[in-house]
């Protein structure tokens, strides 16, 4: 005889009531877990930016943020101003770290919309910072970053992150020994934009020529170091005429 | 081992060797490849599948004389996709810096072919009491391999353990470095988990003939 759990009456019920059970079971733990979560993902942004800014509790080898109960003092303390760019228009807005980088990139894709830039003024110990978040394609997922510039457009700090790249190698961008080097480095370069590419062999490993707008790569980690350098190089060129009438200013 | 009776420890001990995983049934090849270049990784991702398959297994195993035989497969996965997603909101809600180290296993561990192997041949024929003590052994096995793997990958190539440099330092040439020693690049790529993987099988063929497959 067949077994009950055989027949295809049986498989229906019973895949169709996995899916409910199942469906809600995930739906409502994501709906109810949902405002925590947001509210890890702005304590990180801030500590994100602040680390960039060299606010950050790092030891000897380890990148290590700002504590979480302290975050948001310190941000108001360090963060100036928070400004949106768009085309021409620039407005103050002290909600710009939570524009999302990557809904603004897709909607850029259409003609019609001017991507809007958000930009974060720090100050510490009288230094000006412009810190400048960008996001873009490693290897298997996105990679993000903010670069912490100076009135110079010397990179001041970074904190690069990443969703999925490779443990020991590309995740690797996230380590203080890759973040370090590119402290110092110049973006400009004869007065003219160039970015800082991620550079294999440069015969520079120590990253002690910091004008030679390059830094040393990562083994195994190519195409997440081609992605970081595309990144800096598309991303942080979107600032440049803001930056341009800092100068001029 | 006094709590569990001769059969039940046997499900335990079993996979760490004679009846590995990895070396023996060359499941969970995958995972094993991508991502042992270090060994933090390798331990959280032991971590990881030992909670994902101890309790799926006891799921499963509740379940088996429910499961339609037809569709079994889908079944499986589905529980292994929702206990991984639940876990990881939760840790995201709770533990959030942890959250983001696992982030890039979540894949990972949802198409570990150990879990669907061993749901498939265990724990849709064992009570769930067995099938936890037979996934704890089963990941434990997993872990084994995934360690040794991982502890030559980031000794070898990068010279550190779990992040601490060990050998000394390369570029101030200190340590064994003053004597001329290189690290091995070519240890952080996948090729070399599949050779030292390879070494690993060989080396315990060679001390245990009985597993040793007839031509």
């Amino acid at each position: 005889m067949e077994k009950r759990t055989d027949k295809n009456s049986y498989t229906i019920l019973f895949a169709v009531g996995m899916v409910v059970v199942v469906g809600s079971l995930l739906a409502f733990a994501a709906s109810a877990l949902k405002p925590k979560i947001d509210e890890n993902k702005r304590i990180e942004k801030q500590q994100n930016i602040l680390y960039a800014m060299g606010v950050n509790e790092n030891d000897e080898g380890s990148a290590i943020f700002v504590s979480k109960g302290k975050v948001a003092d310190e941000f108001s303390k360090y963060i100036k101003k928070q400004i949106i760019i768009q085309g021409d228009k620039v407005i103050e807005d002290d909600k710009a770290y939570l524009i999302d980088i990557k809904k603004e990139k897709a909607l850029a894709k259409e003609d019609s919309y001017q991507r809007r830039l958000p930009l974060f003024i720090g100050d510490k110990e009288g230094k000006m910072f412009y810190v400048v978040p960008i996001r873009g394609k490693g290897l298997w997922d996105a990679i993000w970053a903010y670069v912490a510039l100076d009135n110079e457009m010397i990179v001041q700090g970074v904190y690069f992150d990443h969703a999925g790249e490779t443990p020991g190698l590309g995740a690797n961008i996230k380590q203080r020994f890759f973040m370090d080097d590119f402290i110092g480095e110049h973006i400009f370069s004869n007065g003219s934009f160039t970015g800082i590419k991620v550079a294999k062999g440069n015969a520079d490993p120590l990253n002690k020529d910091k004008m030679d707008n390059e830094v040393d790569a990562i083994t195994g980690s190519t195409i997440t170091g081609d992605g970081v350098t595309a990144m800096l190089k598309s991303e942080l060129k979107l600032y440049v005429p803001y930056f341009k009438t800092l100068k001029t200013n | 081992m006094g709590l569990l009776s001769k059969k039940d420890a046997k499900l335990i001990t079993d996979p760490l060797a004679d009846n590995n995983p990895i070396t023996i049934q060359v499941l969970g090849i995958c995972s094993a490849l991508a991502i042992t270049a270090e060994l933090e990784a390798s331990i959280v991702m032991s971590v990881a599948v030992l909670f994902v398959l101890g309790v799926g297994n006891v799921v499963i195993s509740l379940l088996r004389n429910v499961i339609p035989s037809k569709i079994r497969i889908i079944v499986q996965l589905v529980v292994v996709a929702t206990l991984v997603i639940i876990v990881d909101l939760v840790l995201k809600a709770f533990v959030y810096e942890l959250s983001k180290t696992l982030a890039v296993f979540v894949g990972l561990i949802i198409t570990n072919c150990i879990i669907m192997g061993r749901f498939e041949a265990f724990a849709l024929a064992n009570g769930p009491w067995r099938s936890f003590l037979d996934g704890i052994g089963n990941s434990l096995g997993y872990a084994v391999i995934l360690i040794i793997v991982g502890f030559f990958r980031e000794l070898l190539g990068s010279g550190t353990l779990l992040g601490i440099k060990v050998l000394g330092d390369p570029i101030e040439k200190t340590g064994v470095y003053a004597y001329g020693y290189e690290n091995n690049g070519f240890m952080l790529l996948a090729p070399m988990a599949l050779i030292t993987l390879g070494i690993i099988i060989w080396v315990q063929r060679s001390r245990n003939e009985a597993l040793i497959e007839e031509n």
